[in-house]
């Protein structure tokens, strides 16, 4: 049921994705959904599936890219890994901490997609520090939001049932 | 099962979709030379795999080789070291029959030169005790030897005949504490008796004190005795005491070293007159 939950979450991510792919900042997408939602399964699941989720995603997002495959998914793969390692040993479920985790996971992110294409020659990136700081922002903005909800959704449906339940 | 569980194992886990991911980007990414990373990859660790497996293979090769010639050494040194055993026993009986050889011609020699009818004989064996300086040699009543015949070795007088058997003959040596020869100083004519003291030196007594005596002075046989012949070196003196006039104590060194015997004369027959003229002619 988890894994059914992980990989709907995941397809959910890339389909978003796809059509936020114009909001681009320094040649970088704004925001990136597909690395939110392996930060956001390491965090509540441990490193081993954020390790998992993060290689599968990272090879999807690969696959239906232009670039290298397995550049994004080494990069996710590690991030997700050591969020999830990260989480399991510190509590991160305030607030603060997460969006540190958030903000944190997509510079390690950053720095190890940018410097894997680097270092492959394949690709160059103009001002990455733009790019990484933009993208930091959104996905620690849409991770703390998606957080909210998701905590948030089942008390909300709890609320609204009783409301609905007529009154004797 | 705790074994099976990926979980258990996070860290080989993490370390192997890492190691597949950079396998899958190495295999779509080319060098600048053009050829594909993944292939550059996989042939420079199974150049390095070979490389090492070539070590091994060579290092292991030339360990046994190595042995192998160990052993082979290791047969050669025990074989050459049995030749060199047989050879040092080859060379030491060679010595021994080169002394031999030595020994009789000096024998042979000294059978020349003297007057008088000598039966060549063998040391066999030394004294059985160490209060007697005794030897015996090889021959007996049977080659013609007798009680108190005299024995020389080339070096000068050794003794005397003292208990003959059948094929062997017991000697006194000069040195024995029993033993005395009557002799006088070659270069004096300072007669006297010359006796064993049991140790390696003799004495000389009955030294008159107006003799003329010096350290020195070789000393020979006189043959008034009647076992020894005249003329032959019984050694040299080491020393000389005297006291009130008189000489106490003379020691003479013996010309023979008696004990590395190995043939010796035995006088048969003094032919005195013969014995006399070479005296003479000493003097003279």
């Amino acid at each position: 049921m988890k894994v059914a939950g992980v990989l709907i979450a995941v397809a959910l991510a890339i389909a978003m994705q796809t059509t936020l792919d114009r909001l681009v900042v320094g040649g970088t997408a704004a925001v990136d959904l597909v690395l939110v939602a392996v930060v956001y399964v390491a965090l509540t699941m441990g490193p081993v599936a954020g390790m998992l989720t993060g290689s599968v995603a990272g090879l999807l997002q690969d696959a239906l890219s232009s670039g290298v495959i397995g550049v994004g998914g080494l990069a996710k793969t590690v991030v997700g890994f050591l969020a999830g390692a990260i989480g399991q040993q510190f509590i991160v479920t305030a607030a603060v901490p997460r969006l540190v985790m958030f903000v944190a996971a997509t510079g390690l992110h950053s720095l190890l997609f940018m410097g894997l294409y680097q270092v492959l020659g394949v690709r160059s990136f103009v001002s990455p520090l733009t790019a990484v700081g933009t993208q930091s922002l959104g996905n620690a903005i849409i991770g703390m939001l998606s957080f909210s909800v998701i905590e948030g959704l089942p008390g909300a449906m709890e609320r609204r049932r009783l409301s609905r339940r007529p009154r004797l | 099962m705790a074994l099976l569980d990926i979980r258990q194992r996070t860290g080989w886990l993490f370390t192997a979709v890492v190691l597949a991911q950079l396998v899958l980007i190495s295999a779509q990414v080319t060098t600048r030379t053009g050829v594909p990373m993944l292939e550059v990859a996989v042939f420079g660790a199974v150049a390095e795999i070979q490389r090492v497996a070539t070590g091994v293979i060579s290092t292991t090769s030339d360990r046994w080789q190595q042995y192998v010639s160990l052993q082979d050494v290791r047969g050669d040194n025990e074989r050459l070291r049995s030749e060199i055993g047989e050879l040092q026993l080859q060379l030491q009986q060679e010595r021994a029959l080169a002394q031999e050889a030595r020994t009789l011609q000096a024998l042979l020699q000294l059978k020349k030169a003297i007057p008088l009818t000598t039966i060549s004989a063998a040391v066999i064996a030394g004294g059985a005790s160490p209060d007697f300086r005794t030897l015996t040699i090889d021959k007996g009543t049977r080659q013609g030897i007798q009680g108190d015949m005299a024995v020389v070795a080339p070096a000068g007088v050794v003794g005397r005949v003292i208990t003959p058997s059948l094929r062997a003959a017991k000697v006194q040596l000069l040195i024995d504490r029993n033993a005395a020869v009557a002799g006088l100083v070659e270069r004096s004519r300072a007669q006297g008796v010359v006796v064993g003291t049991g140790e390696n030196r003799l004495e000389m007594e009955y030294v008159p004190g107006t003799a003329d005596i010096r350290v020195g002075d070789r000393v020979v046989t006189s043959g008034i005795d009647g076992i020894y012949p005249k003329g032959f070196l019984i050694g040299q003196i080491e020393s000389v005491q005297r006291g009130a006039g008189d000489y106490t104590k003379v020691v003479v060194k013996p010309a023979v070293e008696l004990s590395a015997l190995e043939a010796v004369l035995v006088v048969s027959s003094p032919q005195q007159s013969k014995t006399e003229d070479r005296e003479n002619e000493v003097v003279e």
